[in-house]
C-alpha cells in the first residue's frame, strides 16, 4: 500500500486504542485522538491524508463542529464520518459539509480499509488537479503565482 | 359503552325541551281560553239583558198606548155620548181602526153599573161594586189585569180608566185582545231553545210559552229571582239543562218579560271554539314531541359518533406519539449498544491479528481461540442486525412519500417479529415475488400495518403454528397476504373485525384499535384490507395497494 496517514479521532477510548494498533502492525502511519479539539492540534503539527471521525463525541467540540474545522483549515484532508446510530440528517449534514463518506458503527477492518484507501486516491487525485492548474497558470502569468506564494509563506 | 350516558343525556334533553315548550304552550292556551270564556259570557249576558229590556219596554209602549187612547177617548167625549149605544159604537170602531187590539168597550159607572156596552159579551146590566178591579180603578184611576181566559176560550185581559167629568166619576173599560202582545213578546224569542214569554207576579204564563204550558198554565218560574229592573240569572231544570233567563219587569212591576235561552245553545260557539284550540293545541304538541323526540335522537346520534371519531382520532395520535418517542429512544440506545459492539469487534479483530503470529499457531488451544472469536463476531453482527433494524423501523415516523420497496419493508417487520413468533414455537414463511415495483408511499405506516397483522397472527395462534407472508402484484396493485393457522374467525366476527374497540382476546390484552387503524392507513393510501376465514380453519388478511410509481427526482 502506497504510504498513506491516518488520524483518527473518537471518544471511545477501548476502541481507539485497539484500531491505531491493528493499522500499525499494518505499517499504516496512524495517529488517535480522543476529542475534536485534539484532532485540530494534530493536523496543525502535521500533515494527514485522512480523517476518520466520530461523528457524536459528548463533550466539547462535537463531530460536525470538528468537520466544519476542518475542512476550513485543511481542505485537501478527506474527511471520513464513523457514526453510531446513523441519523439520515447529520450524514447529509457531513456529505453538505464535505465529508468523503460516512460509515456505520460496528465495522469490520477488511470493510474500512478500502473506505479508507479510496478517500486518500481522493486526496492525491485532487492535488495532482491543483498542481496542474498551478503550472499552468505559473507559466501564463509567473508574477501572479510568485505573489501568491509569497502571501502563502505569511 | 357509554351507551347509558347517552340515553341519559338524550332522556333529559327530550325532557327539558318538552317542559319548556309545553309550559308556555299551555298556559297561553288555558289562559286564552278563560280569557275568551269571560268576555263570551260577558257578551251574552249583556245581549239577553239588552233584549229582554227592550222587549219589557216594547210591551210597556203598547199597554200604555191602548191606555193612552181609552183615556183620550174618554176625554173628549162626555158621559152621554159614551153611554149612547150609537156614539159608542163608532168610538169602538175608530178605536179599533186607528189602534187595534180591542174586544170590546165598557162604560161602568162609579156605583159599578156596567151601563152600555159594545163587544161579544153580555156585560150589560152587570155591577162589579165592590170586585178588587173595580176598588182599583175607581182609587188608582187605571187598572190592568192580568190575563184570562175569555171570549172563546181565548186569552184576553182587560184595561179600565176612570174618567174625572165635573162631580161624576165614570169608567171606561177594554178587552185586549193580546195578539199583537204575543207577537211583540215572540219577537224576542231566537234559536232553537230560545223561548220569551209575559208571567205576572205568581209566575202564571200571560202569554204562551214556546215549549211548555200554555196561557195561564204555572211557570215554576220564582220571581223573587228577578230583582231591579232586569235581571239575568242561570237556572238548572229537571233534566240537569241548563238555561239563561233574562228577566225584565214592565212598569208597573205586575208582569215579567222573559227571555230563556239554553246555555249549551248559547255556549256552542264557546264549546267550538274551545274545541277547536284544544286540536290545535294538541296537534300542536304532537308536532312538537315528534320533532323533539326525532331532532334530539338524531343530535345525540351525530354526537355519539363525533366522540368515536375523537377517539379513534386520539388513539391514533397516541400510537404516534407513541411511535415517535419510541424512534427518539431509538436512536440513543442504538448509539450505545452499536458503540460497545464497535469495541468488541475491534477487539476480537486484534485478537485475529495477534493470532496470525507464529508462536500462536502452535498453541493447543489455537482453534479453540480462532472459532471462540469467529463465534463472538458472528453474535456481534446478530446484534447489530436487531439494531440496525429496529432503528430502520424507527427511524421513519415522518409521514412522507418516499421509495417504498414492499418486500423489504416486509422483511424488515418479519426480523423485529422473529423472536417473539419463535419463543411460541410459530413458523413465519415468506413467499415474497420479485418483480414488485418500487412505489410512492409512506414506508413507517404500511410497515405498522404488517406489525400490526404479524402481530395478530401471532396471537391468534397462540402456540405452535404456521405463518405465511406472501406478496404478489397484479396490473395496477400490490397484494400482501398474511395468512396463520389459529382457531379462525366466524362471519359475525368477521364483520366486526375492523370495528374500532372490536377485539377477540380477553379484556385488557388489546385495544381493539389495530386493524381499525390498519383499515384507515391502507384506505387513505387508496387500498382495502380484506380478511377470508372460517371458525377453525385460521386467517387470511389480504392488503391491496395500487401501485403509485415515484416520481422521477
Amino acid at each position: 500500500m502506497d504510504y498513506f496517514s491516518i488520524l483518527i479521532v473518537d471518544d471511545e477510548v477501548d476502541f481507539l486504542e485497539t484500531l491505531v494498533k491493528r493499522m500499525q502492525k499494518r505499517n499504516i502511519d496512524t495517529v488517535g485522538v480522543i476529542s475534536g479539539e485534539k484532532a485540530l492540534e494534530a493536523l496543525e503539527k502535521r500533515r494527514f491524508d485522512v480523517v476518520l471521525l466520530d461523528i457524536k463525541m459528548p463533550g466539547g467540540m462535537d463531530g460536525i463542529e470538528t468537520l466544519r474545522e476542518i475542512k476550513r483549515k485543511h481542505p485537501l484532508t478527506e474527511v471520513l464520518l464513523l457514526t453510531g446510530h446513523g441519523s439520515v440528517e447529520t450524514s447529509i449534514d457531513g456529505m453538505k459539509l464535505g465529508a468523503f463518506d460516512y460509515l456505520l458503527k460496528p465495522i469490520k477492518l477488511e470493510e474500512l480499509l478500502p473506505k479508507l484507501g479510496a478517500a486518500f486516491e481522493q486526496k492525491v487525485t485532487q492535488e495532482q488537479k491543483i498542481r496542474k492548474a498551478r503550472i499552468k497558470e505559473l507559466v501564463r502569468f509567473p508574477g501572479r503565482v510568485l505573489q501568491q506564494e509569497k502571501e502563502e509563506k505569511k | 359503552m357509554k351507551e347509558l350516558l347517552y340515553r341519559n343525556l338524550q332522556r333529559k334533553i327530550i325532557s327539558l325541551i318538552l317542559v319548556v315548550s309545553f309550559a308556555p304552550l299551555i298556559t297561553l292556551g288555558a289562559t286564552l281560553y278563560y280569557q275568551f270564556n269571560n268576555t263570551y259570557r260577558q257578551n251574552i249576558d249583556e245581549q239577553i239583558r239588552y233584549r229582554a229590556q227592550a222587549q219589557s219596554e216594547a210591551v210597556d209602549l203598547f199597554l200604555k198606548e191602548r191606555t193612552a187612547i181609552l183615556n183620550a177617548m174618554a176625554d173628549t167625549h162626555t158621559f152621554q155620548d159614551m153611554i149612547d149605544e150609537g156614539s159608542l159604537s163608532r168610538i169602538f170602531e175608530v178605536m179599533n181602526y186607528r189602534a187595534g187590539a180591542f174586544v170590546d168597550l165598557g162604560v161602568i159607572d162609579s156605583e159599578g153599573r156596567h151601563l152600555a156596552y159594545i163587544g161579544p159579551y153580555d156585560l150589560k146590566g152587570r155591577n162589579y161594586q165592590g170586585q178588587p178591579w173595580f176598588d182599583e180603578v175607581m182609587s188608582k184611576g187605571v187598572y190592568k189585569s192580568d190575563v184570562y181566559m175569555g171570549y172563546r176560550n181565548l186569552p184576553h185581559f182587560i184595561i179600565a180608566i176612570r174618567r174625572d167629568e165635573d162631580r161624576n166619576q165614570w169608567i171606561l173599560r177594554a178587552t185586549i185582545d193580546p195578539d199583537i202582545l204575543e207577537k211583540i213578546v215572540r219577537s224576542a224569542q231566537i234559536g232553537r231553545t230560545g223561548d220569551a214569554f209575559l208571567i205576572n207576579r205568581d209566575g202564571v204564563y200571560q202569554t204562551l210559552p214556546r215549549f211548555h204550558g200554555i196561557v195561564l198554565s204555572q211557570s215554576n218560574l220564582d220571581t223573587s229571582l228577578f230583582g231591579g229592573r232586569v235581571t239575568v240569572t242561570e237556572i238548572t231544570d229537571g233534566k240537569n239543562r241548563n238555561s239563561l233567563y233574562a228577566g225584565s219587569w214592565l212598569k208597573d212591576r205586575k208582569w215579567l218579560l222573559v227571555i230563556k235561552q239554553e246555555s249549551d245553545e248559547l255556549m256552542s260557539r264557546l264549546f267550538e271554539i274551545r274545541y277547536t284550540e284544544i286540536i290545535i293545541i294538541s296537534m300542536g304538541i304532537l308536532a312538537i314531541v315528534l320533532t323533539t323526540f326525532f331532532a334530539v335522537r338524531l343530535a345525540i346520534r351525530q354526537l355519539k359518533s363525533s366522540d368515536e371519531k375523537m377517539i379513534g382520532l386520539n388513539a391514533q395520535l397516541v400510537q404516534s406519539d407513541k411511535l415517535a418517542a419510541l424512534g427518539k429512544m431509538a436512536a440513543g440506545v442504538a448509539h450505545e449498544i452499536n458503540n460497545p459492539l464497535a469495541t468488541i469487534i475491534q477487539k476480537t479483530g486484534w485478537m485475529e491479528d495477534l493470532l496470525e503470529e507464529e508462536e500462536f499457531q502452535n498453541s493447543e488451544n489455537f482453534e479453540e481461540f480462532r472459532t471462540s472469536i469467529k463465534k463472538i463476531e458472528e453474535h456481534v453482527e446478530r446484534a447489530r442486525k436487531v439494531v440496525h433494524n429496529m432503528l430502520g423501523y424507527a427511524r421513519k415516523m415522518e409521514p412522507r412519500l418516499e421509495d417504498v420497496d414492499v418486500n423489504d419493508t416486509l422483511n424488515q417487520t418479519i426480523n423485529i417479529l422473529e423472536n417473539y413468533a419463535r419463543n411460541n414455537n410459530i413458523d413465519i414463511q415468506t413467499d415474497l415475488a420479485n418483480d414488485l415495483p418500487i412505489i410512492a408511499g409512506d414506508q413507517a405506516q404500511l410497515q405498522q400495518v404488517f406489525l400490526n397483522l404479524i402481530t395478530n397472527a401471532i396471537d391468534a395462534i397462540g402456540k405452535n403454528g404456521l405463518i405465511e407472508a406472501k406478496s404478489r402484484r397484479t396490473d395496477s396493485q400490490i397484494h400482501v397476504s398474511i395468512k396463520d393457522d389459529g382457531p379462525g374467525l366466524s362471519e359475525d366476527e368477521m364483520k366486526k373485525i375492523f370495528d374500532p374497540f372490536y377485539t377477540t382476546k380477553e379484556s385488557g390484552k388489546g385495544t381493539g384499535l389495530g386493524l381499525w387503524v390498519s383499515h384507515s392507513i391502507i384506505e387513505k393510501m387508496g387500498g382495502t384490507i380484506n380478511v377470508r376465514s372460517g371458525a377453525g380453519l385460521g386467517a387470511t388478511f389480504t392488503v391491496e395497494i395500487p401501485i403509485v410509481i415515484p416520481e422521477k427526482k
